[in-house]
């Protein structure tokens, strides 16, 4: 049912303050809602998995080419500073903390924004103004638990396993570098690499994962659910799915890592 | 013309709406409404573009709420139902979108499929796959069965969202602009459609629409809309045997001009 009905009430502070803060309850009453309908059976399963396919397999060329190239350019900076040291010996273990803690879920969920989360809105957004969920709507199909829920999960699924994928193969590029450089083996670069991981670093990583994949779902549905004005909608919806996402993920790392340095 | 007798019960009201209100801000598009429609019968709303005709049928399945007024769909208060119980009506109830509204992921089969598959729990695949030739023998495009719905022409689309909507037998049919964008060609196999519907299946319709062709070929009765109330209920020409400026304007453009 709509709420759009009634005379427009006047602004408590202005119509900008007015909508931002709207906005904020709107998003909450949204995540209410997706809690409530996940936790309901059945689940969707079959499209949970398609979902699943398009964000997970379907991001991994462009994750690996990524992740690979950041562990490798990322070596390659670090080395002069711990040359002039004399601590190249260290280069594994530095980029592994920095790979675990800060490059692998920054990295995959930034890339992850930018392309499931604008596909996520765009999609959704077409589909809104196509009046497709409307359609679903009226064949007494519940469009929110069947388009939003899978979407939302799958992005929160998908993304700390994406995360994982992303560690290694930059550690991988990483290696190859120090490899070709000190002809440090594979045994000895991943025995330094994770000498110094706790597990704190790694519980830390997959729940900043988690938070992020939930974010970029929830962002890009809420975004095309409510998406008008036609194609110019779709387009709208689309880029701000990957503005907001992409802030609400740094903000979340700000706010984890905060917590994660207090613990440790 | 329709080469049959509608089969009108005029004692049973499937649709019985009272006094409706509907404003969108400061645009007030429903202004006391009030209508009824019999099983069996074909109701024509006709009006201009933006007065509120799409707004209606909506009401009625719940995709608005209305600001006030009685809305009763078979035996159901509509505003006033719980998610299940409108579901349950929805099933009773087809919507048929202007643009088809076909799901662009899906082959034609599928999107058939799709709505019956959902609301049909144990149902067999050479049930559903049954259905689904029926369903398109009916609107009579059997070969588009693989295709995606980009592949298909607008009267197509709309052929197909006619029978997505029949796939699940509503005893309602709701067609929202069923004409609009096509050639003539194409408005009298979809006029023709229409009436094949109302003929086999025996539903209830309530066509939205501007067309005076299509209101001709396929109403019962038909209800002009004009500012957000109904100005004109009657057989086709009994409504246009009349002197108000919007019913002459709109039968001289479309039989005379």
């Amino acid at each position: 049912m709509d709420s759009s009905s009634g005379q427009p009430e006047k602004p408590v502070v202005s119509r900008g303050i007015d909508n931002f803060f709207l906005d904020i309850y709107r998003i909450f009453q949204f995540i209410k809602r997706f809690f409530r309908e996940a936790l309901r059976p059945p689940l969707e399963v079959k499209e949970f998995i398609r979902q699943c396919y398009m964000v997970g397999y379907k991001s991994l060329t462009l994750i690996t080419m990524t992740g690979f190239i950041t562990g490798l350019v990322f070596t390659k900076q670090s080395r002069p500073s711990l040359s002039e040291f004399g601590a190249t010996s260290w280069l594994p273990s530095l980029i592994a903390i920095a790979v675990v803690r800060a490059l692998a879920p920054l990295v995959t969920s930034l890339i992850c924004a930018g392309k499931v989360g604008s596909s996520i809105g765009a999609e959704l957004a077409s589909m809104k103004v196509t009046e497709q969920i409307d359609a679903m709507e009226v064949s007494a199909i519940n469009p929110f638990k069947y388009l939003v829920v899978t979407r939302v999960m799958a992005t929160t699924v998908c993304i700390p396993i994406l995360v994982c994928y992303t560690g290694l193969v930059a550690l991988l590029g990483s290696y190859l570098d120090i490899h070709l450089n000190e002809h440090t083996s594979f045994v000895t670069f991943f025995q330094n690499a994770f000498k110094n991981i706790t597990f704190l670093d790694f519980g830390t990583t997959m729940f900043k994962a988690i938070a992020y994949g939930f974010t970029i779902g929830i962002v890009g549905c809420f975004q095309g659910w409510r998406a008008t004005q036609g194609t110019q909608g779709v387009g709208k919806a689309a880029n701000v799915s990957v503005v907001v996402s992409m802030f609400l993920i740094f903000l979340e790392e700000v706010v984890i890592v905060q917590v994660a340095n207090s613990i440790r | 013309m329709k080469n049959f007798k509608p089969n009108i019960d005029w004692q049973d009201k499937v649709i019985d709406i009272h006094d409706l209100y509907k404003s969108f801000g400061s645009n007030h598009v429903l202004r006391g409404i009030s209508l009824q429609v019999h099983k069996g019968e074909n109701v024509v709303v006709l009006g201009r573009s933006g007065t509120g005709k799409s707004v209606l049928i909506k009401i009625m399945v719940g995709l608005l709420s209305p600001d006030s007024g009685e809305v009763n769909v078979l035996g159901k208060e509509v505003p006033g139902l719980s998610v299940v119980e409108l579901r349950e009506l929805r099933l009773r109830v087809g919507f048929c979108f202007q643009n088809g509204a076909l799901y662009d992921s899906m082959t034609v089969g599928e999107n058939l499929a799709f709505p019956l598959k959902r609301n049909t729990p144990g149902i067999t695949r050479a049930k559903v796959k049954e259905m689904v030739a029926t369903v398109l023998d009916a609107v009579g495009l059997s070969q588009t069965i693989d295709q995606m719905p980009a592949e298909l022409s607008g009267g197509q689309r709309k052929r197909i969202g006619i029978a997505r909507t029949l796939i699940l037998r509503p005893d309602i049919m709701l067609y929202d602009e069923p004409t609009a964008g096509l050639d003539p060609i194409t408005c009298t196999e979809i006029n023709n459609l229409i009436n094949e519907v109302q003929h086999r299946f025996n539903t209830t319709s309530i066509i939205i629409t501007h067309d005076l062709t299509c209101a001709k070929a396929v109403g019962d009765t038909i209800v002009v809309m004009k500012e957000g109330r109904f100005i004109k209920r009657g057989p086709f020409d009994e409504v246009f045997d009349s002197n108000d400026e919007l019913i002459r304007e709109f039968y001289d453009y479309n039989f005379i001009q």
